[in-house]
């Protein structure tokens, strides 16, 4: 069973990621004085992976290569999509920002790089090892990225925190996987966890998927293992906290979806319970404290909890339909959330200190643009139709109740009401106070277009939805 | 007579409720970044009884993943350790306490 061409054109995306990686680490070592080069190849080499995933987006099942250890297909391609967005906008959000706050610092790229073909490996994976392995490229090269702006005590005590519970996290997942290997025989993901072999001990079993599900919510951001988002998302420089809620988040769910299988899920009732309850802790947990936030960079950590709640609902649905949605809500939270952070970005102090909702008033007065694209995100983090973050979760919803567990589209539809106070208190700051003075909007016209092109694809996709679902219907 | 494997597995388990108990209760991040490497070795050898026991070698394979990885994490933390101890001129992580609320 030696690998083959074809088994290197499957995984062609990922090459072209890791491979531009290193050209970028050397380009860096190499062109010291050079500061265009290094992001401008890493574009290159995230559009490339893009184009190169594109053709298999419409195959439907999933095909083996290397000997069932990387699966390709529609799931891997439309998750490849969603992270090489994520690494996209993020790199164009860091274009002269993390220039100003670390100068002379060309590895941030290859980081982002590596982070990106961790989060691939991770939703090609066929194999629990494969999967493991992924995870934590990206999870050394997140470490590393949330303490990049070294001398900040925020970005230091960040990647210490995030590092220390990370590994702790690991920790889980690993013996989950030990456990799992015990009771089945084999780490391999086609035919888990029904396959005959191993003990056959369904206490072993249960208590493996129990830990892998511990480590996974760890990396999803949901309540109780939460604790470190919002010290992680805003200790890190705002750009890293954009990629990192975005593809990172996508990445753990990608995981969630090819082991937590619906067919896994019905068999396991219990597990399924366990679930929906930690998705309606982590919507309403998530959503009152970020009531209470005055900095808007903290505000978005929390809501990226409740997020974590919506998608959840999403994976516990086990349909179709929640299956579809949770697709959806990945690609519209990656382009709404990196968006928010974007513009928070863009109106931040340069010496680090937090942004608070009232340095955001009268926004609409110095600077239309920005504000009008924060009120496209804010209203579609929200959920208010024109947008594509409608869609997500009325997909997620819509699978919830068609799988019975309507109580938890019930609460996550009232909770949704609770976030629009938080995300529309924002807009209404922007457009109807108008105190004088507030931070100067820094001019930095790649992270502009990048936010733009966010914007443009949120409305998009909320008015024409089918263009995704289309996709995403074809995935499973 | 061979030892049954749920000694292997007994040993393991206790070797991992000390890790975590670790993490859980010191304060000095060098300490806590141990038990977390005590929590990994622990999983190793829960992997390696589970691979004999079943006459498969995937398990031994993850044995070397799980290493690399182990080291890979190690490199990082203790970088990232460095990096707090410059500015701070400490390692406790009860003194890391700007980010809250």
């Amino acid at each position: 069973m030696s690998p083959s061409m074809s088994d290197l054109t499957a995984i062609a995306p990922l090459l072209l990621v890791a491979g531009t990686a290193l050209v970028v680490v050397l380009v860096d070592a190499l062109a010291k004085r050079n500061r265009i080069l290094g992001p401008v190849l890493t574009l290159a080499g995230l559009a490339a992976a893009m184009t190169f995933a594109l053709p298999a987006l419409g195959d439907a099942p999933a095909s083996a290569a290397f000997g069932g250890m990387i699966r390709t297909g529609g799931f891997t391609s439309f998750f490849t999509l969603v992270f090489c967005v994520s690494g996209l906008l993020s790199v164009l959000l860091s274009m002269s920002y993390i220039e100003t706050m670390v100068p002379g610092k060309g590895e941030y790229y290859a980081l982002i790089l590596l982070a990106v073909s961790g989060m691939i490996l991770m939703a090609a994976a066929g194999d629990l090892v494969v999967f493991f392995l992924g995870l934590e490229l990206m999870s050394l090269s997140f470490y590393i990225l949330a303490g990049f702006a070294r001398g900040r005590m925020t970005s230091n005590e960040a990647a210490l925190k995030y590092f220390l519970l990370g590994a702790f996290a690991t920790g889980f997942l690993l013996y989950g996987i030990a456990l799992v290997y015990g009771a089945t025989g084999s780490t391999a993901l086609a035919g888990f966890p029904s396959r005959t072999g191993g003990l056959q001990q369904p206490l072993l079993l249960l208590a493996g998927l129990a830990l892998l599900m511990i480590g996974l919510m760890f990396k999803v951001g949901a309540v109780p293992f939460h604790m470190w988002v919002p010290d992680v998302y805003e200790g890190a420089p705002t750009t890293v906290s954009a990629f990192m809620s975005t593809g990172g988040k996508a990445a753990a769910f990608s995981g969630f979806l090819i082991i937590f299988t619906p067919a896994l899920l019905i068999t396991q009732p219990a597990l399924r319970d366990v679930v929906a309850a930690v998705a309606a802790i982590s919507m309403v947990a998530g959503n009152v404290i970020a009531v209470t936030q005055t900095s808007v960079k903290r505000m978005l950590a929390y809501s990226s909890i409740a997020h974590a709640g919506y998608i959840l609902a999403g994976v516990v649905a086990a349909n179709p339909a929640g299956s579809n949605g949770v697709l959806f809500y990945l690609m519209s939270y990656t382009l709404m959330n990196a968006g928010a952070f974007g513009v928070v970005s863009l109106l931040e102090n340069p010496d680090g200190s937090m942004l608070t909702f009232d340095e955001c008033a009268g926004l609409s007065r110095r600077s239309p643009l920005v504000a009008a694209l924060t009120a496209v995100f804010m209203f579609s983090l929200a959920g208010v139709p024109p947008f594509a973050g409608f869609f997500g979760k009325y997909y997620v919803f819509a699978g919830t109740v068609e799988a019975g567990f309507t109580w938890l589209a019930i609460v996550g539809v009232l909770m949704s009401v609770v976030s629009a106070y938080y995300y529309l208190r924002l807009v209404v700051l922007m457009y109807f106070n108008d105190q004088p003075g507030g931070q100067a909007v820094a001019v930095r016209p790649f992270g502009l277009a990048a936010v733009i092109v966010a914007a443009i694809a949120l409305i998009g996709f909320g008015i024409f939805p089918s263009i995704l679902l289309g996709l995403t219907a074809r995935c499973f | 007579m061979d030892i049954p494997l749920p000694y292997y597995l007994c040993l393991s388990a206790a070797l991992f409720v000390v890790g975590v108990a670790g993490v859980l209760t010191r304060r000095n991040a060098i300490v806590v970044f141990m038990c977390i490497e005590l929590m990994l070795n622990s999983v190793n050898l829960a992997l390696i009884a589970f691979s004999s026991f079943l006459g498969s070698i995937t398990g031994q394979a993850l044995v070397f993943f799980a290493m690399a990885v182990a080291a890979a994490e190690a490199a990082v933390g203790l970088a990232i350790v460095i990096a707090i101890y410059r500015n701070k001129q400490t390692v406790d992580i009860d003194a890391m306490n700007i980010l809250k609320w």
